[in-house]
């Protein structure tokens, strides 16, 4: 087959919208050296992890540093451990003038943002104005494809949540009925966030992005009242009984 | 015959899934009602795939159609159809020579204001789907029967199109109160279920926490009853005509027990409802 055939309408190509799994690299300090050594040992630790893996530079926490950020070293670096630097979060305005001049993309953390979700697939939130907390309540069923993410804070739901939809939440998810799709607790990073559910058959459940999935599930604490949690780095699951 | 009812209510007919029984129910539910006294219209959404007016029996008489009537080139009276056996049942069929995208929501909006001051009831037959059809269809609806087999894929697709039903239809977009759903299983069989080849009565109920209306079994009276062009609600000895007569009571707000979801006995082999 030529490529010609492959065209549609005469189009050379389609754009499509994707969603990657990418690994960020967050910089904790500009001690090159140091950074070098660490990556050398991480390598060796798992070597089929930095085998041509894209990473994503998190520049937060030095951005603000008085010192420049000297990014042709720090590409060469990941390069030569096998990593690939596709672009920068959390730079300043020059520094991501700078990372654009050298052929990284500039990444916005737009992961959960809400004017992104298309408006239809948004469920109503019941409305309290009384409280003041930035818990989401949800009294209605969450259907397959429909997702729901609390920003902020908790997410309570009271209805059953359908295999194929999903609740996300920056803080804990408590569900007083059934979970068969997936459940995210901190996925702003909070370590402590946790997820109860009473009765637990989900396709899975993540903790600040550690996740397990509907097979591991099933021999854990199939249909039961669960808490799901992090002990250190590793999702832990608890009957309530 | 005038209206019984003060407002009219309009009443989806949805599922997802393709082939569970949407236009069978349709019709069934439309003749119950209208035989029941209720002035009722039912649409055929499914522009592209004229089904409806088949199984209503009406094919012979379609002049203009629901896209026509959209378009501003035949009025309403002149499109519906009149049922043979119920002088208060209209049909308005779908055009077979256009698209879905041939209806827009001020159009169909008009159209079923319109239908709302002389009928108690009008039933939307929907496309499959989750896409624009389906969308129309259930967009201006008070009530949704979500018809389900009682089969996993099948299921899924219903809890999807709930989904969309609590989001996007005009009750949902205006912030006014929800649409009542119910739900109609179809096609059941209470052997399979039993060896449990099927999903059973509750594990449906289970899965999509929804209201049921009423079971309607596999039976060979429905096939017989589309090829007919007799809704299967008018074989008052059939079990499925039966079933749809019940459902009709308990959306009336009437009691009366499941029937067709326990495996027959000698004694109803003998002297219950036929399943020929």
């Amino acid at each position: 087959m030529t490529d010609a055939a492959l065209q549609v309408d005469n189009n050379s190509f389609l754009l499509k919208g994707t969603a990657y799994t990418l690994t960020t690299l967050q910089l904790l300090s500009l001690d090159y050296e140091t950074m070098n050594a660490q990556l050398a040992s991480k390598v060796e630790q798992a070597p089929k992890f930095f085998n041509n893996t894209p990473v994503v530079l998190d520049l937060q926490k030095v951005a603000s540093l008085p010192v420049a950020i000297d990014f042709t070293k720090l590409l060469n670096m990941m390069r030569q451990h096998k990593l690939i630097p596709v672009g920068i979060r959390g730079g300043t305005p020059e520094q991501n003038g700078r990372a654009l001049a050298l052929g990284l993309a500039i990444m916005y953390d737009t992961r959960y943002n809400e004017q992104e979700k298309p408006q239809q697939e948004k469920l109503q939130p019941a409305k309290d104005p009384g409280t003041q907390t930035p818990s989401l309540l949800v009294t209605q069923p969450v259907r397959s494809g429909q997702q729901i993410y609390a920003r902020g804070g908790d997410l309570i739901i009271t209805a059953p949540v359908s295999a194929g939809a999903e609740v996300i939440a920056d803080g804990h998810i408590h569900i007083y009925a059934p979970l068969r799709g997936r459940a995210l607790a901190g996925v702003n990073g909070d370590k402590n966030a946790r997820i109860f559910c009473s009765c637990l058959e989900a396709e899975l459940v993540s903790v600040a992005g550690q996740y397990s999935v509907n097979e591991d599930l099933r021999q854990a604490a199939w249909e039961q009242a669960v808490v799901v949690a992090l002990q250190g780095d590793e999702l832990r699951i608890t009957t309530l009984s | 015959m005038s209206k019984k009812k003060q407002t009219c209510e309009v009443i989806v007919v949805t599922s997802g899934k393709g082939g569970v029984g949407k236009t069978t129910s349709s019709a069934a539910i439309s003749t119950g009602l209208a035989e029941r006294g209720y002035r009722t219209a039912v649409i055929d959404f499914d522009v592209g795939l004229r089904n409806l007016d088949l199984v209503m029996g009406c094919e012979r008489r379609v002049v203009y159609d629901f896209v026509n009537v959209i378009q501003g080139e035949a009025t309403l009276n002149q499109a519906m159809i009149k049922d043979k056996r119920f002088d208060n049942l209209f049909i308005l069929p779908a055009s077979q020579t256009r698209d879905k995208d041939a209806l827009d929501k001020d159009s169909v909006g008009r159209v079923i204001n319109e239908l709302k001051e002389s009928f108690d009831y009008i039933i939307c037959d929907s496309p499959a789907g989750i896409e624009a059809g389906a969308v129309m269809a259930m967009y201006f609806a008070d009530q949704a029967i979500i018809v389900t087999n009682p089969e996993v894929s099948s299921v899924r697709d219903s809890d999807r199109i709930l989904g969309i039903l609590a989001s996007r239809s005009h009750r949902a977009e205006e912030g006014k109160e929800r649409i009542k759903e119910h739900l109609l299983i179809t096609r059941f069989s209470p052997e399979r279920a039993a060896k449990g080849d099927m999903l059973s009565v509750q594990d449906v109920q289970e899965i999509l926490s929804v209201p049921l209306l009423g079971v309607i079994p596999e039976s060979k009276s429905v096939l017989r009853a589309s090829n007919e062009g007799i809704p299967v609600i008018n074989d008052k000895d059939s079990d499925a005509g039966q079933a749809y007569s019940d459902a009709i009571k308990r959306f009336l707000g009437e009691e009366t027990p499941m029937r067709f979801i326990e495996k027959a006995g000698i004694f109803q082999r003998l002297f219950g409802a036929s399943t020929e």
